[in-house]
């Protein structure tokens, strides 16, 4: 076979082809060797191309992978990988769900550059070097349909007080805090404003009006832009994007006061891209980021950030002295009595 | 390898054939291995979770007494076992309805009733509570018809569960009604026998074991459904829909591994109690029965032909409300047209390349899951010897049938997910979403591959390895091609599966390797509807292309290899 001319010329073909494939795969490589940044967040999909476009201008040579799902997701795949992570970072992602973390050693401490600017509430009071820097804050808030509350008659609530009113029964949704971070950032503020006392008794009032319980936080405010039910108990991000989209929404907050939640990051302690990651995290408090971060937030972590979304309520001072340490430390007990007490009910609501 | 036997001189004709057979204990030890990775480890790994506290200490039974002393886990239970005994009558009536009129009427279009009948088999369970949503809820179409009753809660998982498993009873019991006797009819005819008690003494008989079977898997299939109920439920606890709420809302692994034994129980129970009944059964179609031949009956055809219309206008209703309803912009309040919905990257949980995703993960399964499936119950149908091995890989290839797939996805977590496993490098790929997919379609695909085995004549085998031919080589030349149609259909039944499937795959897939089907749930959850609606009806399309690809190629297999079955 190796005298025939034919096969010859086709062996050196084939050398020749592989010498400049081999030559190609060099310079692309070269020019490749982009760092792969695996980051588990919990952020709204449509911000994930947001922050890599901005981020991967900054940083030509890093490339992120995101992980993203919704935060009770997130916190299941995070604890059950917790003898081995895989991710490098967790971004995005509410710091009840870090601090629950911290006591299986998950992550490393890092003060990203310029982290002193931040309001000291955003950044972990614990440990210095910090564990978790804040990123935003997002607030709980009510959305209202204009459309249907006018068919059955509700008045626009004022208070979380308003919303125990005989007339909003089985006109009002909310999230459960046994599926959802976002019920569990409501309940926990209730507890906080009225004690456990009152907060129980506001929330045994609340039931009955409740129509029913869903396994997202963000859905009964999607359920009320879609005119399913008059009123839903959210967060306020999703209030702005229905909006936006059409839907006759107003979005209500409270007067007693408003839950809140940080959006934090961290890094995971056996990381093998630390430059990469500590570049994310110094990327992620710089000005151009936090700017990046506000539209539709209650509040970003660096101070003197404006919202840019024009009629987004001012909330800043309605967010509750919010401790995160106690919701965090309580929050399999408070889940607990919360199902034992409205979870119970099995049956479907009698009109 | 290929001349390895014909070296081999005639006096060493008994060592040949015993190393066929060694071969062949090997591939059934290769087939036991994997089915010991795939279905008994992971569940060990789950069983042995709920006896432990968060830290993986040994707390005895402590979990399920917590379980038990918690009302609203515990009322799961009843919940659970009320909408499967519900949804089973109803599922099984209509079935049972629909397939007498298909085999005793003369009403016209059969072939298109039959047709529609499947096609829920196409659609993720999300579906038609999707549907449901639009038709019933506040906003909903027909809500009136409802007269003031909420959609949330047991009637609309009820009536989801019965669109989503009609065809599977249809299937048993047209299939039982389909092999009756005329000569029975002929005699009953004859001796005077009213109509309505030829029916219950003729007809009911015939088919009574397979309205038990069908009865048992519409009671398992919906008892372990975790679509509907997650979707339109309210809050109607069921127990498919507590594993969920326990491991991704609280991050409580343990007693999402309790719920999930409490929920194999049932289906556990189901599933035995329907393997005594079958193997009661004996055959009824003996060699001299004569196939029944309807007679045309005006007044009779008429009621069949309505039965069956409303059944599968109700079938095609629902599919078209989802249709129509992920193009509209924004329901209620601007029902104008957009293909908006269907643009997956900007929606919150979903993408097209989740839809990519699902179209290799169901290839690869059912690529993968033919050849083991087929290679694993060709060696234990026609392997001699090792009796107690091939018992126990027949068991092990049963069990998957009772378990549910959330539970199946939990365990899997657990298994692959140890650090000391050496399999963990298969954790959040591609591949532990296939393998866990083959798995939990296992023991229907096994049982295909199995009937079909046994229609072939073992005296193929018995000639070939006379003529000192190597197994395989008859296996290759001879069985394939004449199990051809049996191992389509497995082939296009797990692509399908894999399509749908949600509940097996909830917990395991990845940031590459995210499914349409989960991507369903996601956007349902997220609230965005309208592309839920869209991507499940997405789903709807590509496995009715495969089956329509399916049904042609069987055309064209049939006209070449199975020219045999005909004289």
């Amino acid at each position: 076979m190796q005298n025939n001319p034919l096969s010859r010329t086709l062996t050196r073909l084939t050398a020749a082809t592989a010498a400049a494939l081999f030559a190609v795969g060099l310079a692309a490589g070269g020019a490749m060797a982009k760092t792969d940044l695996l980051v588990y967040t919990s952020i709204e999909a449509d911000e994930l191309s947001k922050f890599k476009k901005a981020f991967e201008k900054d940083n030509p040579d890093i490339n992120i992978k995101w992980v993203r799902d919704s935060t009770g997701i997130m916190g299941a795949k995070l604890l059950a990988e917790k003898d081995n992570p895989k991710a490098d970072i967790v971004y995005g992602m509410a710091a009840t769900v870090l601090l629950q973390l911290i006591p299986h050693n998950y992550f490393q401490a890092y003060a990203p550059k310029g982290v002193e600017k931040l309001n000291p509430l955003y950044v972990d009071p614990k440990n210095n070097p910090p564990l978790w820097v804040g990123q935003r804050a997002y607030v709980a808030a009510v959305c209202y349909n204009t459309i249907e509350a006018k068919k059955h008659n509700l008045p626009l609530p004022a208070s979380w007080k308003d919303l125990t009113k005989p007339v909003y029964k089985g006109h009002v949704i909310m999230p459960n805090p046994g599926s959802s971070g976002t019920a569990y950032l409501d309940v926990s503020s209730w507890l906080q404003i009225w004690g456990e006392e009152g907060g129980w008794k506001f929330m045994g009032a609340l039931h009955e009006n409740i129509a029913r319980y869903t396994h997202s936080g963000s859905k009964p405010c999607k359920l009320a832009a879609a005119g399913e039910i008059p009123i839903g108990i959210s967060f306020a991000y999703r209030v702005v994007k229905s909006k936006a989209a059409g839907a006759p929404l107003v979005l209500v907050t409270p007067k007693e006061g408003l839950g809140w939640e940080v959006e934090a990051m961290a890094i995971v302690r056996n990381t093998k891209n630390l430059a990469a990651a500590r570049a994310l995290a110094d990327w992620t408090v710089s000005r151009r980021s936090m700017e990046l971060h506000a539209p539709g937030y209650a509040e970003v972590a660096l101070p003197g950030v404006p919202n840019p979304v024009a009629d987004f309520p001012k909330v800043g001072g309605l967010m509750i002295k919010n401790d995160f340490a106690w919701a965090g430390a309580n929050k399999s007990r408070i889940v607990k009595e919360w199902t034992k007490r409205f979870d119970v009910k099995s049956e479907p609501k009698k009109k | 390898m290929a001349n390895g036997p014909q070296a081999l001189t005639a006096t060493t004709v008994k060592a040949k054939v015993s190393r066929d057979d060694w071969v062949m204990r090997g591939g059934m030890v290769v087939i036991g291995i994997y089915l010991l990775v795939a279905v008994i480890f992971p569940l060990y790994s789950l069983l042995s979770k709920s006896f432990q506290d968060e830290f993986g200490k040994f707390v005895g039974l402590a979990n399920y007494a917590e379980y038990f002393a918690t009302p609203a886990l515990f009322f799961s239970i009843n919940n659970s076992l009320t909408i499967s005994f519900t949804s089973m009558v109803i599922t099984v009536s209509l079935a049972f309805g629909y397939a007498y009129g298909l085999t005793r009427s003369c009403m016209p279009g059969k072939n298109i009733f039959k047709a529609i009948a499947l096609i829920p088999i196409l659609a993720p369970s999300l579906l038609p509570a999707i549907s449901l949503r639009y038709l019933f809820g506040a906003q909903g179409m027909i809500k009136e018809l409802l007269m003031g009753e909420s959609i949330y809660g047991p009637i609309g998982i009820v009536m989801g569960e019965v669109f989503w498993t009609f065809p599977h009873a249809l299937i048993i019991i047209l299939t039982a009604l389909s092999t009756a006797d005329a000569r029975l009819y002929e005699a009953a005819e004859s001796m005077g026998t009213s109509k309505l008690r030829t029916f219950f003494t003729v007809t009911l008989p015939g088919a009574k074991y397979g309205v038990i079977s069908a009865c048992f898997v519409v009671f398992t299939l919906v008892i372990t459904d975790f679509g509907v109920p997650k979707v339109i439920g309210g809050n109607y606890n069921v127990l498919a829909v507590d594993v969920y709420k326990q491991v991704v809302g609280q991050q409580n692994f343990q007693m999402g591994a309790v719920v999930g034994m409490v929920l194999l129980a049932p289906a556990l129970l189901a599933f035995t109690a329907d393997r005594i009944v079958q193997g009661k059964q004996v055959a009824l179609l003996s060699a001299r029965a004569v196939p029944y031949q309807p007679r045309p009956n005006k007044r009779f055809d008429l009621i069949m032909l309505t039965v069956c219309g409303i059944v599968a206008l109700t079938i095609v209703g629902l599919l078209g409300v989802a249709q129509y309803a992920s193009l509209v912009k924004l329901w209620p309040y601007n029902m104008s047209l957009t293909l908006h919905h269907y643009d997956f990257d900007l929606r919150d949980g979903g993408s097209w390349g989740a839809m990519f995703n699902s179209l290799e993960m169901a290839g690869w399964t059912a690529v993968i899951g033919t050849t083991v499936v087929f290679t694993g119950a060709y060696l234990v149908e026609k392997s001699k010897g090792f009796t107690h091995g091939r018992g126990l890989i027949q068991l092990m290839c049963m069990i998957p049938l009772a378990v549910p797939g959330i539970v199946l996805g939990l365990a899997y977590i657990f298994f692959f997910n140890h650090p000391g496993n050496p399999l963990g490098f298969m954790y959040a790929t591609m591949g532990i979403l296939v393998m866990c997919t083959i798995t939990h379609f296992y023991t229907v695909s096994h049982l295909t591959a199995v009937t079909a085995l046994k229609q072939m004549d073992p005296e193929f085998e018995a000639v070939s390895s006379s003529l000192k031919i190597p197994f395989y080589r008859t296996f290759i030349r001879v069985t394939v091609p004449v199990c051809m149609p049996a191992i389509l259909d497995i082939s296009v039944y797990l692509f399908v599966n894999a399509m749908t499937t949600v509940s097996a795959v909830i917990f395991i897939y990845s940031a590459d390797t995210q499914l349409a089907s989960v991507a369903v749930i996601n956007m349902d959850d997220a609230g965005e509807i309208a592309s839920a609606a869209a991507m499940a009806m997405m789903i709807v399309y590509t496995s009715a292309g495969m089956r329509l690809l399916h049904f042609l190629l069987t055309r064209g297999i049939a006209r070449q290899s199975q020219a045999w079955r005909k004289r």
